[in-house]
């Protein structure tokens, strides 16, 4: 076998790349590490550009920052003594929050249970897909459902005066929850080891000793994860809630109240708030404090699935 | 019956039914919608603009605005998001740190509220890229940029659905199969000749099915691009980047709330409602379809 000289012109012909085709690569390459990092990027541009809307308030005489986080008085557009307070809204939003939990994670876990453990495999593939299916419908849907039927049979069966209230948002955000809860905690179910099965049935266990003594203790931080991310999906909910929780800014005393969140009272009020004005920045450190409550729940949950992974 | 049987029938049983009541809870909804919609669409609603003040006529408007607006979401959005895909499976180790660190902001934006993309929207594009392009662009003291229009609202959406796109695009690039990376690098292509010409061609599907969901995702969300570019009512449709749009969930939104008459125009909402629904349904179809093939393909 004869080895080919390296003058030859097949050996040459690698070389024979143009400097456009090198460059344009090595430019190409580039663009793909920009973007690699984007992700990155952006989330930092997020915080900073709504962050640098809100930070001239932060000095502003009329503001302080305690009365912002403890004060329930949401007076912006007050002409004698203007208050931002927005204990009120936050309080809402972990209502509305809370009640949709107490609804959608009863259901949300027996649904991730039913499927991953009772059903046939055809049935599984069908649930999956449903439930794929029920949760992508916009949230916007979700708040014309509120406002339309929802309010409609609150009316009918409590008598409430008005059926846009706080239990019409917990309803429909756990409508919008139980998807997410049943698709991660099926996730989570999954991954317990079959040999743990076999050795709860060998051991004569009745599948509810198997459910509650073997799957849900081996399988909880994946179910924690899955409660938290339906968490951060109802604290950050803004189209839904804001058209089916009504719109008084209260401390809610009971679940027929009509309450108002952070996020919808972003979306109600910015549109009319002057840019530059305080209401206007007031209402991005509102975004600064939606930011960082999500942001702790995500890693929250973040912490709870990589404990989970490790076993 | 011992409490043996009857624990191993009930278990099931409950738990079935969790999953039944909410099914059937949502579809019951969803044909009340369809129900309620279908007596609304005809041709001449899809193919007019809303006529009387917003009581009468048709959507057409905001049909063809959200339609560009995901179309130039996606231009936009589905390659910065493939290539993030590229750059995770193909340019770091995978127990770099620059990995985990992409992997939790890439969980991080998708978790962040939907408000605070619009609040980002306008902080960003339109308060401060907007600005900054019209003291290049525009003549003195003219503003054409510094104001919501559907180009701030289309790329405050394609943040928005990144993360969708990212983690679609990375699952079916592992599943290219590392044996025809390494014959391609063998045969002495380079690193971005492998990408384009093996791994891009064998992920067609995972990009496509992200595209497709990111879409999905865009077309239905209302809160980003509420302050970044949605109108109420426009007289034209949108013919510039620097125009306001309609949308159609938007549509939904400020007719069921803002509108003067509310009861006169519920035929129109359940309308503008079914329209979406239809279409994101559709494009999740499609998505499950599209992976359901590439699955088959792996498993083949």
């Amino acid at each position: 076998m004869n080895i080919p000289d390296s003058t030859h012109p097949a050996c040459q012909r690698r070389h024979q790349r143009s400097p456009f085709a090198i460059g344009g690569e090595k430019a190409l390459e580039w663009l793909i590490r920009l973007s690699g990092i984007s992700a990155i990027l952006f989330v930092l541009a997020i915080f900073f550009f709504i962050f640098r809307e809100a930070l001239p308030v932060l000095f502003s005489e009329r503001f302080s920052l305690s009365q912002f986080l403890f004060s329930a008085e949401w007076y912006p557009t007050s002409s004698v003594n203007v208050r931002y307070g927005t204990l009120a809204l936050t309080l809402g939003t972990c209502a509305v929050t809370a009640l949709a939990m107490v609804i959608a994670v009863p259901f949300g876990l027996g649904g991730a249970i039913y499927i991953s453990e009772f059903s046939s495999p055809r049935a599984r593939e069908a649930l999956k897909i449903t439930i794929e299916l029920l949760a992508a419908i916009p949230s916007v849907v979700w708040g014309f459902i509120g406002l339309t039927m929802m309010s409609k049979l609150i009316v009918t069966y409590t008598g409430a005066p008005v059926g846009v209230n706080l239990l019409n948002g917990g309803i429909i955000l756990a409508l919008m929850s139980v998807p997410i809860i049943v698709s991660i905690g099926e996730d989570a179910l999954k991954a317990v080891p079959d040999s743990f099965r076999e050795a709860g049935i060998a051991m004569g266990a009745t599948k509810w000793q198997l459910v509650y003594r073997v799957l849900l203790p081996a399988a909880k931080n994946g179910l924690l994860a899955a409660v938290l991310l339906g968490v951060g999906r109802a604290v950050g909910e803004t189209m839904a809630v804001l058209m089916a929780t009504g719109h008084a800014v209260q401390i809610p005393h009971g679940i027929l109240d009509s309450v108002r969140t952070l996020t919808a009272n972003v979306a109600a009020e910015l549109g009319e708030a002057p840019v530059g004005s305080d209401h206007y920045r007031v209402l991005f450190l509102t975004g600064v404090l939606l930011f960082a409550i999500t942001f702790t729940v995500n890693i929250t949950a973040d912490f709870v699935i990589r404990g989970f992974k490790k076993k | 019956m011992t409490k043996k049987r009857f624990l191993d029938i009930a278990v099931p049983a409950v738990t079935g039914l969790c999953v039944l009541f909410v099914i059937v809870a949502i579809g019951a909804i969803m044909i009340n919608i369809i129900v309620n919609g279908w007596s609304q669409i005809s041709l001449k609603f899809l193919t007019s603009a809303p006529e009387e003040g917003m009581t009468a006529g048709g959507i057409f408007p905001a049909i063809m605005g959200t339609f560009y607006r995901t179309i130039i979401m996606s231009l936009v959005g589905v390659p910065v998001g493939t290539l993030t895909a590229i750059f995770l499976c193909e340019y770091v180790s995978a127990n770099s740190p620059l990995l985990r660190m992409v992997r939790f902001a890439v969980n991080t934006l998708a978790g962040i509220p939907s408000i605070v993309f619009g609040l980002f929207g306008l902080g960003f594009f339109v308060q401060f890229v907007g600005p900054g392009m019209d003291s290049i662009f525009s003549a003195e003291g003219q503003i054409q940029w510094a104001q919501p229009n559907i180009l701030w609202a289309s790329l405050t959406m394609a943040v928005l659905t990144l993360p969708v796109v990212i983690v679609s695009v990375e699952e079916s690039i592992r599943t290219v199969p590392h044996d025809i990376r390494e014959a391609s690098l063998a045969l002495g292509a380079t690193r971005w000749q492998t990408i384009w010409r093996v791994v891009v061609p064998n992920s067609i599907t995972g990009i496509l099915t992200g595209a497709v969901l990111a879409v999905s995702r865009g077309a239905g969300e209302v809160a980003p691009i509420l302050f970044t570019g949605a109108a109420y009512f426009l007289p034209n449709l949108t013919h510039s980047l620097s125009d306001q749009f309609m949308d159609l969930g938007y549509h939904v939104y400020i007719m069921s709330t803002q509108s003067p008459d509310v009861d006169a125009t519920r035929g129109i909402q359940y309308g503008t409602t079914l329209v979406l629904l239809c279409l994101t349904f559709t494009l999740n179809a499609a998505a499950i379809i599209l992976r359901y093939r590439m699955r088959k393909r792996v498993n083949a």
